[in-house]
């Protein structure tokens, strides 16, 4: 059995203050082995990105344990990586000075940081942008930047909340082969929001399905779509009827919640 | 970029025009002696003052050193605001603790008018530059003091969370993130600063100076000499206008990303 990175348990969380509480969070559950794409699926306001930011470390838990590698998370570090729903690169620095942002501020040295710089803007084909401006970017090379931003501190999870949300349908099919490639090729360990069930499918090895607030993991899908039926031509897959078949229960499941 | 360019162009049709009318129902009150030329001097004899002034000076001083005076005021006051209210009001915006202690010294003598302490500061510090200086820095540093503080409560979530996960420490994120991210309002807090930095320069000197333009204009005014306070007027505008512009050349290559966020 794979080393668990994420072990979360009995995890509640609740917004507001005493005579105001609005739960957001109950009773999760959650172990993320290393090497893992976990993908979370759930109607809007469920609290994913609740559940997202107590992994990051950005907020405490009200009840229940949310640990990394045996260590409770006590704040954010430069070992879970966030990718934002909206893109969050600095506009103040060029495109070069944003993906090197993390091994600089950890003070690696330069000749380290411009190869790892170098090596990622390359992955994620941006070579030739370095010295361009963030708003000279278009919208899917902004979120390729914050991605190779990420990745330039060798992260041992990547959390991602709804990171394609905002790109147009083929830049979308794009990005999810890049992720899907740099996934594979560096194994390293994906935690990722969507509201997109075929996204959820085509790249998650676990598909997470929360229920409405106070969100709860109603079901959880191991799937392996991402090596099969992606990894060829992941523009033409070839569905299979069991890839229709779990497309639907996460349909039948996520509009019973609306129904209550 | 073509439609702005044609934009422009017409606002700046506009503008031309507007002084166009200025200057000419300036210059027709005068031709027909609407008001008597001991109160509003025609265009020609105020052209004539100000080649008068600019060759020979005012009261035995040359204008440039009446403008020397004044800008050395101003500037001395407004480098000292900027170099404090600068991190001053970023901490304010940081640590809640020394936002409790600032604020309120601030929002206590920001409504009052400059003037009004201003006596006290001539009691205190004398007639010459350092109570006016002192009044300039005081008048100078609660625009940008504020722009500060608003600048870092107004600060993107984004930034500074992400820097964090990015292993940034505090002292990083304060200069590398909260710094540069600020720039943009601090930069409308140093200009709003230098307009009132300004105005109350010239309302200081009329109150109490030997030199400056603001002087200058007081001092006319005792002679009922009505064109040399067209010109100083006409000067001060000028100047006040061209201190804006390169203030605004400095934030166009500072903040190039303005606009964009
Ligand atoms: N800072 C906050 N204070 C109070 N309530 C909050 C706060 N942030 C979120 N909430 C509430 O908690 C619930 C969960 O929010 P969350 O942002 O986690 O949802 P989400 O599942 O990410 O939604 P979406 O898919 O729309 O992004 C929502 O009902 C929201 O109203
Ligand atoms: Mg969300």
């Amino acid at each position: 059995m794979k080393e668990v990175l994420i072990d979360i348990k009995g995890l509640c969380f609740e917004y507001g203050i005493k005579n105001n509480l609005i739960g957001a969070l109950e009773d999760i559950n959650l172990k993320i082995e290393q090497g893992e794409f976990v993908c979370l699926l759930g109607p809007s306001g469920c609290g994913k990105t609740t559940l997202l930011k107590i992994m990051a470390g950005y907020l405490q838990p009200t009840r229940g344990e949310c640990k990394m590698k045996g260590e409770t998370i006590s704040g954010p570090d430069w070992h879970r990586g966030v990718v934002f729903q909206a893109p969050s690169l600095y506009p103040w620095m060029n495109l070069n000075r944003n993906v090197e942002f993390g091994p600089r501020m950890r003070g690696l040295p330069e000749d380290e940081i411009n190869r790892i710089r170098n090596h990622f803007i390359e992955e994620v084909r941006l070579s030739g942008f370095g010295m361009k401006s963030i708003f000279e970017l278009s919208g899917g090379m902004k979120q390729r930047a914050e991605l190779a931003r990420v990745l330039a501190n060798y992260p041992e999870v990547v959390l991602m909340d709804e990171p394609f949300g905002a790109l147009d349908a083929l830049t979308r099919l794009d990005m999810q082969a890049l992720v899907r490639r740099i996934w594979q090729k560096n194994s390293t360990t994906i935690f990722m929001i969507t509201h997109d069930i075929d996204e959820a499918l085509s790249l998650g090895t676990r598909v997470l399905v929360m229920s409405d607030r106070p969100g709860k993991i109603v079901k959880e899908f191991c799937t392996d779509f991402t090596n099969t039926i992606f990894q060829t031509n992941p523009r033409h897959p070839k569905y299979s009827d069991n890839y229709f078949k779990i497309k639907d229960e996460i349909l039948d499941l996520i509009h019973s919640q609306d129904e209550d | 970029m073509n439609m702005d360019d044609k934009r422009i162009k017409t606002e700046k049709i506009y503008t031309a025009v507007t002084w166009l009318i200025i200057f000419l129902g300036w210059y027709l009150i005068t031709k027909f002696d609407i008001v008597s030329s001991t109160l509003v001097p025609s265009p020609y004899k105020v052209w004539m003052t100000f080649l008068r002034i600019l060759s020979s000076g005012y009261n035995k001083i040359s204008i440039w050193a009446h403008l020397g005076a004044s800008f050395e005021r101003l500037f001395t006051a407004l480098i000292l605001a900027v170099i404090t209210a600068i991190p001053i009001g970023l901490l304010s915006g940081y640590f809640k603790k020394i936002k409790a202690v600032v604020d309120s010294i601030v929002e206590f003598y920001r409504p009052l008018p400059p003037l009004a302490y201003y006596t006290l500061l001539v009691l205190w510090m004398g007639i010459e530059n350092t109570s006016k200086i002192t009044l300039l820095f005081l008048a100078g540093f609660a625009p940008i003091y504020i722009a500060c503080v608003s600048a870092v409560n107004n600060i993107k979530q984004d930034y500074i969370l992400s820097a964090k996960s990015l292993g940034a420490d505090q002292r990083q994120i304060f200069f590398q993130i909260v710094l540069p991210a600020c720039l943009p309002e601090i930069f409308t807090g140093i200009r709003t600063a230098v307009g009132v930095a300004y105005t109350t320069l010239v309302a200081a000197e009329m109150v109490a100076a030997t030199s400056g333009i603001g002087w200058m204009v007081l001092d006319a005014s005792n002679f009922l000499k009505s064109d040399v306070i067209f010109v100083g007027i006409l000067i001060m505008g000028a100047t006040g206008i061209l201190i804006d512009m390169g203030l605004r050349f400095i934030e166009k290559k500072l903040v190039f990303w303005k606009g964009y966020v």
